[in-house]
């Protein structure tokens, strides 16, 4: 590789590529041969740098200069100004929002400062469609050391040694779900990536695929040897286009080095990959139901046992791990289970990405050790609530989830934890509310994308969560009872018990658990039919403040449905039964003498 | 591209290609290297300092030193460029004026490596805002 004085990264994410960050790299190029410094500077372009809130993101090795929101005609200015002379542009560097001063180097900002990278070791480092530098990063070191130097009992034994748990919610022990592939014989074994990333919010799995192909395809290949299969497969989401891309780039890349394929580094192992393409439905994310969709069948999930690891694609003994999961596998082999094994808490071991997203300054994609709080997470790393709001609560676990609260502020994050609060690890999303989001249209949020995303083979999660949804309309809409709140209750509990798979299993959680922790707001809405956080409409009040009324009748022409009455120069009223809450009046009244509660 | 065809090979291309990439790794802990940094201004080009910091990067690659070497904009001696300021780890930062080619190498050699000192020392005596105290 040439050497090259100064290298500027790019984010190549979906996030960034959207704000054109293509345009970016280009023009960064022609300025930099217009200048002929070809040989002094370099443009790569990468994968995500997590900080998507403030992308596109161009940053400056070696100085670490991390600037923010880069537009393609800010390129002739980075160029001529930084690369040329030396001088930062101070006008695109990241602000404190605390201390209004810039910041120079992304090692100082509170962003980073927190977090451990792992999975995302080479996400906004290298070139994702590169195999030479994730090769010079180590990349596809941990595969020869098992291949030449380990029996796949060994491999096997060390990872679980590691103690890495599924990082697709579950939390199943990696170690053991691949021994348990390798006991069962058979002439044919599969190991399969699911790349089927669904939770709303949710993007990790993405990012790691899209800025660090090599590391899955990677793991992949260990896996194989471990569990004894010469077969991978990666399940897809049809609707993520560059990560797609980006694998086949790899893959090829990988092919032409004899990373993948027949005699791999010189052994008799043989090891190769191929895509499948999810249509991007939900359920496909649980492992039986993926692995139906891999053969053809409809997307639908059948009662474990059998595992996958006894009979699974095909009928043959297949292992599947989430994208993050196989993420970290290379690293662990490279540096050793004790240390994967010193990172995070007693049953929770390494680090976990998420994707912090909703009412949170910082929106972005993070790596942190696990035992790390959530006061840390959304205020250190987060930056905090948007716009100085409350903060009230932050949803985990998708659909599947729950909502954590104040009083969890300063809980460690890890499965068990997590679990005890009501809520789970999921995948990673988290979704921060603040003071202005009711939360029991969270809960019908979340139902609504069940009742949309189940498969309807079982009748629990088919018609339970139609009918939780119908309750939870009722409900915000001001026409629910008090009885209503058990009703929720009980029927929540008959899905969980009754439903075939994981999604049944775990969809009535957002109902639970905004019960438990804002049982007073369900009570306002059925009982005073008001909405505290003011967000349902159906709830929301119109009445005028007499004092201030002029009787100049805007209101009176405004009101679609003749609902305010009175004689001119004289304070109206609103009449609540005629009110249909569409706010036009509120709009037209000059002296705000209209109140909403 | 040919195929790899041992660990072996696998690790000696490894060390081939972290030539490109050290840059980015040093600049993940600037702090633990010796920053090298060349003053870029108008001034400083005039004088010849594009040439130094190439004469400074290929060297510190040569002789695997840990350091970095990035450029900078006008220090104010404009009178003695190509300047360049070296941060030996816990020690003041030191700069040095009328740096040549050859001064340079020596820089690397004698200061950076044996901690000798050497003519052509600049004494600073300002302060910056980025001072504490």
């Amino acid at each position: 590789m040439a050497q090259y004085k100064m290298h500027l990264l790019v984010c190549g994410g979906t996030g960034c590529r959207a704000s054109e960050s293509e345009q970016i790299v280009e023009n960064l190029k022609s300025e930099i041969k217009n200048l002929g410094l070809e040989n002094d500077a370099q443009v790569v372009t990468t994968g995500c740098f997590g900080f998507c809130e403030k992308g596109p993101i161009v940053k400056v090795i070696p100085d670490n200069t991390f600037y923010t929101q880069v537009k393609k005609e800010d390129c002739e200015e980075i160029i001529r100004e930084h690369v040329l002379k030396g001088r930062k542009v101070n006008r695109l560097l990241y602000e404190d929002p605390e201390t209004q001063k810039h910041i120079e180097d992304s090692k100082h900002m509170g962003f980073y400062q927190k977090q451990m990278r792992i999975a995302l070791r080479n996400c906004g480092f290298i070139d994702p469609e590169n195999i030479d530098e994730y090769i010079a990063r180590d990349g596809y070191a941990a595969l020869g050391k098992v291949i030449s130097e380990m029996t796949p009992e060994a491999a096997v034994e060390l990872l679980k040694k590691s103690g890495l748990r599924g990082r697709g919610g579950g939390g199943f022990p990696t170690g053991l779900k691949w021994e348990i592939a390798a006991k069962n014989k058979a002439d044919q074994k599969y190991v399969v990536c699911n790349a089927d990333e669904g939770d709303p919010g949710a993007f990790m799995d993405r990012s790691i695929l899209e800025g660090d192909p090599h590391s899955v395809i990677e793991a992949m290949a260990i896996c194989g040897y471990c569990i004894g299969a010469t077969k991978g497969i990666v399940y897809i989401r049809a609707e993520y286009p560059l990560a797609i891309k980006r694998l086949k780039v790899a893959a090829r890349q990988a092919r032409q080095y004899g990373l993948l394929g027949e005699n791999i580094l010189g052994s008799d192992f043989e090891f190769d990959i191929e895509l499948r393409y999810g249509a991007g439905a939900f359920v496909c994310g649980e492992e039986t139901a993926l692995i139906h969709s891999m053969e053809g069948l409809r997307g639908e999930p059948t009662v474990k046992p059998p595992f996958p690891a006894e009979k699974g694609y095909l009928g043959k003994p297949t292992n599947v791990n989430n994208v993050e999961t196989f993420a970290n596998v290379p690293a662990i082999y490279l540096k050793g289970p004790e240390w994967y094994s010193s990172i995070g808490t007693e049953r929770s071991k390494g680090t976990k990405v998420f994707a912090l997203a909703g009412k949170i300054n910082n929106v972005g994609l993070i790596e942190v050790p696990m035992g790390i709080t959530l006061r840390e997470v959304i205020y250190e790393i987060g930056g905090g609530i948007k716009d100085g709001k409350k903060f009230k609560a932050v949803q985990t676990g998708g659909p599947s989830g729950g909502c954590l609260t104040e009083k969890h502020l300063d809980t460690p994050i890890d499965f068990d934890n997590l679990l005890a609060a009501g809520s789970m690890m999921g995948s990673g999303g988290m979704i921060v509310m603040d003071e202005d989001d009711c939360m029991v249209s969270v809960a019908k949020f979340y139902l609504e994308f069940t009742v949309e995303e189940s498969c309807g083979k079982c009748a629990p999660c088919r018609v339970g969560n139609k009918r939780l949804h119908e309750m939870l309309e009722k409900i915000t809409s001001g026409k629910g009872v008090p009885e209503d709140i058990e009703y929720l209750k009980n029927l929540s509990r008959v899905i969980k018990d009754t439903s075939l798979c994981g999604l049944g299993q775990t969809s009535p959680n957002p109902v639970l658990s905004t019960i438990e922790n804002f049982y007073d707001e369900y009570l306002a809405h059925v009982t005073e039919r008001v909405c505290p956080a003011g967000s349902c409409k159906a709830l929301k009040l119109y009445t005028i403040i007499a004092d201030k009324c002029t009787g100049c009748t805007a209101c009176v022409r405004a009101c679609p449905v003749d609902a305010i009455t009175g004689e001119k120069r004289q304070p109206h009223v609103i009449d609540a039964e005629k009110c249909i809450r569409c706010g036009a009046c509120y709009e037209k009244c000059k002296f705000t003498a209209i109140h909403v509660q | 591209m040919n195929k790899i065809k041992s660990l072996e090979d696998l690790r000696k291309m490894k060390q081939n290609l972290e030539h490109g990439m050290n840059i980015r790794e040093k600049s993940n802990e600037p702090e633990s290297l010796v920053q090298i940094r060349v003053a870029m201004a108008t001034c400083g080009i005039a004088s010849g300092a594009r040439t130094v910091m190439n004469t400074l990067v290929e060297k510190i690659e040569k002789d695997k030193i840990p350091a970095v070497v990035t450029q900078g904009g006008c220090m104010g001696y404009c009178y003695a460029e190509p300047t360049i300021e070296v941060r030996v780890p816990g020690k003041d930062p030191v700069v040095f004026g009328y740096v040549d080619t050859a001064k340079a190498i020596e820089i690397v050699e004698k200061y950076i490596v044996n901690g000798e000192l050497l003519d052509g020392i600049i004494p600073t005596n300002y302060k910056t805002i980025n001072d504490k105290n």
